[in-house]
């Protein structure tokens, strides 16, 4: 009973996928893609020719690697910062860091674009970078907080009396503990990066990332090899994930 | 001792502003400020070209009692409390079971939720769409059953709404009710069964406040977000199911009127906060809602 209850769960979070790893195989030319004209593998192949795809493909790795670079850096050394030291103000800091988290995303998309807009910041890669950056920073902090709560801050003072700097203490022995938090955190922003749609949409100028490339075809019909282009993306993060994860879970223990 | 706290304090100045300043300057112009223009937007006019002028009005805060407007918000609403209470009634037993199986693959059904999550969720949604389409598998399924004659329109109505929005937070919903239950204490449900409760005694006196916390961050996670989502109300919706996001969404694209959009934006910013603040009333831990 409990068995069939999960399956079903579980079929309901996989239907689309299979839909989609189903259509990149479909041999049908007309839009909008839908009826089933047989077995190929053609779209995987044509992938390749697709530039705009691909060019898409690519800015929003860029800016995933770039933003989840920016947030991890700032994020880490920000929860560090306000788990170490006292000082005015934090509940603030600790106020605007919830904002984007708890906000419907929309709104932190149309409150960036005024921005931008307003200080004539032409919208493009950056305008997404920063974009980006704004929403991943609490939840690497959050991850690093989470990993900080019990963290023991006698070995740093033993550190610093050994006679090592803040810096070298920071990189030698603050790190090495918080690395799972900061790798989970940093895993989030990257994944919140790639998925990104509606902020994106708000931020992005004439810059197309593969997101927005998707809900520009969805209204003639999304094509075989843009399902090709996401079962790879699929395959390539599952990979990703269970190698980082075993080393965290490694680290863990 | 005084003169040696007095030198603490000073050494830990830079590195306390060297570590938190670049955080708040980045929450200050990323967030804080662009908040500030959408607030000071909202009370805007626009001149005969469509530009936004700072000429003070109340128009736009006047708009958004227009009868079709509120009726979108209540659909909305309505949208986001049926996403809710199905995300708990299936996520709970869901979670409950995953978060307290023996099996040793508990690891990876965990993680089996959160991997469809890792393609891009607009073509999710679209698969949906393609799933339910008039030539989609489960018409096809039906008709060559001879259970449907023709397609049948399951798309573009409340329903497929809900059911794009629950696909989309449910795992918002999973992970803080699975950290919650997997929490519990084993101890307290045997002291409970020990005392001579019965399991649907210790369920609703024990298991469920003690994991009341995930239900509320979940709730939180799911119904917010919902208001929002407007894709989700465009692809499966087909434009019968608006959600508030969707109103936002066209003043500030084919529109045009910022505003309007600003004020909309305000109404959302408001509903978010009244609901942070009963959660935190309730007793919600914040920094829960974010791992």
């Amino acid at each position: 009973m409990s068995i069939l209850f999960c399956s079903l769960v579980y079929l309901f979070l996989f239907l689309p996928i299979g839909v989609i790893v189903v259509n990149s195989f479909n041999a049908t030319t007309t839009k909008p893609y839908q009826t089933w004209k047989g077995f190929t593998f053609d779209w995987y192949g044509k992938l390749f020719d697709n530039s705009t795809l691909l060019n898409a493909f690519g800015t929003t790795m860029a800016i995933a690697l770039i933003s989840t670079l920016l947030s991890t850096a700032i994020g880490t050394i920000a929860a560090v910062g306000m788990y170490k030291y006292k000082f005015k103000g934090k509940n603030v800091i600790d106020g605007l860091l919830y904002i984007p988290v708890v906000i419907p995303e929309i709104v932190l998309g149309i409150s960036l674009l005024t921005l931008f807009s307003n200080t004539h910041i032409p919208r493009g890669m950056l305008t997404l970078v920063l974009a980006h950056t704004t929403f991943a920073i609490p939840y690497v902090i959050f991850n690093v907080r989470a990993r900080l709560s019990g963290y023991d801050n006698s070995i740093e003072e033993a550190s610093l009396d050994l006679g090592a700097n803040r810096i070298t203490t920071f990189f030698h022995i603050t790190l090495p503990v918080l690395a799972p938090g900061i790798g989970g955190g940093a895993l989030l922003a990257f994944t919140l990066s790639i998925d990104d749609v509606i902020v994106s949409y708000f931020t992005n100028g004439q810059v197309k990332t593969f997101p927005l490339k998707v809900m520009e075809s969805i209204k003639s019909g999304v094509a075989p090899d843009v399902n090709a282009l996401s079962t790879l993306i699929l395959i390539g993060t599952i990979l990703l994930v269970v190698l980082t994860q075993s080393n965290l879970f490694k680290k863990k223990k | 001792m005084a003169k040696m706290t007095k030198h603490r304090f000073r050494s830990n100045t830079l590195p306390a502003v060297t570590m938190v300043g670049p955080v708040t300057l980045w929450l200050a112009f990323f967030v804080a400020i662009p908040l500030l223009y959408v607030l000071v937007m909202s009370f805007c006019s626009l001149d005969s070209g469509y530009n936004v002028v700072f000429q003070f009005t109340l128009a736009n805060y006047q708009r958004l009692l227009d009868p079709n407007y509120v009726q979108i918000y209540l659909s909305s609403i309505l949208v986001a409390f049926l996403t809710t209470v199905i995300c708990v009634a299936i996520g709970y037993p869901f979670s409950f079971l995953i978060a307290r199986t023996q099996s040793k693959h508990k690891a990876l059904l965990y993680m089996l939720v959160i991997i469809p999550f890792w393609t891009n969720s607009l073509i999710r949604i679209y698969g949906w769409r393609s799933f339910l389409g008039a030539n989609g598998p489960l018409n096809q399924f039906l008709m060559n059953a001879g259970l449907a004659s023709r397609p049948i329109q399951f798309l573009f109505n409340r329903g497929t709404t809900v059911l794009g929005m629950v696909y989309c937070l449910f795992p918002f919903m999973v992970l803080p009710l699975y950290t919650a239950i997997e929490k519990l204490d084993q101890s307290l449900l045997e002291a409970s069964a020990d005392l001579g409760a019965k399991k649907a005694a210790t369920f609703v006196k024990v298991i469920i406040p003690l994991t009341m916390s995930g239900i509320f961050s979940g709730s939180i996670m799911v119904f917010i977000p919902s208001l929002g989502y407007f894709f989700v109300a465009d692809i499966l919706g087909g434009g019968n199911s608006d959600v508030i996001g969707n109103l936002i969404e066209r003043q500030f694209q084919s529109g045009n009127n910022w505003p309007l959009g600003a004020a909309l934006s305000i109404i959302l910013i408001l509903i978010t906060l009244l609901l942070v603040k009963i959660y935190q009333k309730l007793g919600g831990d914040m920094d829960s809602l974010g791992v």
